[in-house]
């Protein structure tokens, strides 16, 4: 079946929604061809803003706009928006509780070709550190469309991290998205898979070769990686009493250590966490190569659970 | 008699100098109290913010959240002590409040909330962000069809830093001629004289380079402050840059022109000396 990337279905989202509500505002940092941006921008011109490679300035023109009554969506590179406007993004938009939403695109190393510069691998673990920031990683096109409409009825700053790649898709049906819930797409009781983002599929796929070995894997998504879904995971973790993370993003500080501070308070259990190891990562000929080469393999994620399992004792 | 006229009003320049010679007073106390603040700094904008609070902006402390307000975003948030000083002056909050300041349970900050203080346009204190914001501020107003403008106070130090420019090209691209930027050039800051460590000259120039409508003043006279302010608004389609030439410390001999008393709290014995010094000017 065929897919569509991230950014596409986000910029397509975005359009929809943006010609429905007038209080939707668009901006971007020259980046409007490469997040998809421009298809609010081609039919919106009046709503969107240009700023120029200025993502600092970015963020505070949103800010301004924010004040003034929109719904500003500010579309530009993670590594970027994470990086050189986190002081825009902690002060002015989380501190000030602006209305601003942060379309982070280009997301852990679905920049294959441009290299490490334009990786951004350590964005979760950063915007989760932030009070009263939301921060959401869609696992599939279907998903993205639903999350568009929610984020933007939603009272203050919200962070959602974009591949500029795509993914077969996880959602065959719509999903009930919720700031703050996760999903089950598979039950099982030997080990708990919990996925974001581009990992989700390849989770379903890693569950689907352990089954074959007799492992019956539970895969869990969980694209609100803040607030995240304790509820979920402590079931899942009381189930199956091992635990698995995958996440297009370094092990230090993404889904992973927000899982295992769950459990490290509420009940301890192994954890086994699918990530970059901290490293800088290397420019490759496609996503896939790059996310097999740096841990984030199928293989990796089954390996991840043997290992968990092992742990139990 | 201080009196000037202009097209809409007529003001006291009299009242304002005391006004802000007043907030000085305030600021220095508050500062004394609390051990902490930034008192040069602060008493270098008290002519500047005594004028648009208590006579150029169009504000209701009565209704701080009323929409077609005048915004006043304090770029240079460390002047936090005189901005609730003349927050209280007007009626925002009561004076007692300002004894408060710091205090765990107080909803002043040691820089300015947005979320806490009435009266506060926007959260301040890191530097650099009164431009790109008061742009984004005034492309919203316009957007919306709201009459209101957007007034920022910035340091002379702030704009050694890159998002000032960013936003300074943006307003002028978007012809954002609400926006009002004051610039307190008194040439301190923290580790000493601007021109020494990182020279803005020649700061109109840069300013008009970056299509600004460029008025320079004497920031401590009443009557240039006011006069900028409306020529301002008669320029619409660009955003105007007042350049206010100040001197850090204003009306207190011994702080005058010193970097040291950028963020330093005043002894008893000083504060007693500086109110009487300000208080001798009135």
């Amino acid at each position: 079946m065929g897919f569509i990337s991230q950014r596409e279905a986000f910029g397509r989202a975005l359009l929809e929604y943006g010609s429905k509500d007038p209080n939707v505002v668009v901006l971007d940092a020259d980046t409007s061809s490469s997040t998809m941006s421009k298809y609010f921008a081609d039919s919106f011109p009046d709503r969107f803003i240009n700023v120029g490679i200025a993502e600092p300035c970015l963020v505070d023109v949103a800010v301004g706009m924010a004040l003034g009554g929109y719904i500003p969506f500010i579309n530009a590179f993670s590594a970027l928006l994470s990086l050189r406007a986190l002081e825009q993004i902690r002060t002015c938009v989380a501190y000030a509780n602006t209305n601003v939403k942060i379309a982070a695109s280009y997301a852990g190393v679905s920049d294959y070709k441009d290299g490490p510069t334009h990786h951004s691998i350590i964005d979760i673990g950063i915007m989760r550190m932030i009070p009263g920031m939301t921060v959401i990683v869609p696992g599939d096109e279907v998903e993205i469309k639903e999350w568009v409409p929610v984020i933007a009825a939603h009272a203050g700053p919200v962070f959602i991290r974009l591949s500029r790649a795509g993914s077969e898709i996880v959602h065959q049906s719509k999903p009930e998205v919720e700031i703050g819930k996760g999903f089950v797409l598979k039950e099982g009781i030997d080990v708990g898979i919990i996925s974001a983002g581009s990992m989700v599929i390849r989770s379903l796929k890693a569950a689907e070769a352990l089954a074959k070995e007799g492992i019956n894997a539970c895969v869990i998504e969980m694209p609100s990686i803040k607030p995240i879904d304790e509820k979920l995971i402590l079931e899942t973790s009381e189930k199956t009493k091992a635990l698995v993370t995958a996440e297009e993003h370094s092990i230090l500080g993404g889904l992973g250590s927000a899982v295992a501070e769950v459990v490290t308070k509420h009940q301890p259990v192994p954890v086994e966490r699918v990530g970059i190891h901290d490293v800088f990562t290397r420019t490759a000929p496609d996503p896939d190569t790059l996310m097999d080469a740096f841990g984030m393999s199928v293989d990796d994620v089954m390996k991840a659970c043997l290992t968990a399992i092992e742990r139990k004792g | 008699m201080n009196t000037i006229k202009n097209k809409k009003t007529q003001i006291n320049t009299a009242e304002l100098q005391k006004m802000a010679n007043q907030l000085r007073i305030d600021s220095l106390e508050m500062i004394y109290r609390r051990q902490a603040g930034h008192p040069g700094g602060s008493l270098s904008i008290a002519e500047i913010v005594a004028s648009l609070f208590f006579h150029c902006m169009k504000i209701d402390p009565e209704n701080p959240e009323w929409n077609e307000r005048d915004r006043f975003i304090l770029s240079k948030g460390h002047a936090s002590a005189l901005l609730y000083a003349a927050l209280a002056r007007k009626g925002y909050f009561p004076l007692s409040d300002l004894r408060k300041w710091g205090d765990l349970d107080c909803h002043l900050q040691g820089h300015p909330d947005i979320l806490k203080t009435p009266g506060v346009d926007m959260t301040s204190g890191i530097l650099g962000h009164g431009i790109a914001i008061g742009a984004g501020l005034c492309i919203a107003a316009r957007a919306k069809g709201e009459e209101y403008r957007v007034y920022t106070m910035l340091g002379d130090g702030e704009c050694q830093g890159g998002i000032i420019w960013e936003g300074a090209m943006l307003a002028s691209k978007y012809h954002c001629g609400k926006l009002t930027a004051i610039l307190d050039f008194n040439d301190v800051q923290l580790d000493g004289f601007v021109h020494d460590i990182m020279p803005l000259e020649p700061l109109v120039e840069k300013w008009k380079s970056f299509n600004w409508n460029v008025i320079e003043i004497d920031g401590h006279n009443i009557n240039e402050i006011v006069q900028a302010v409306e020529t301002a608004k008669e320029i619409s389609e660009r955003p105007s840059m007042i350049i206010a030439h100040t001197i850090k410390g204003k009306g207190v001999s011994f702080m005058e022109n010193k970097s040291i008393w950028h963020g330093k709290a005043p002894t008893k014995e000083q504060l007693v000396q500086a109110c009487k010094e300000i208080g001798g000017m009135v």
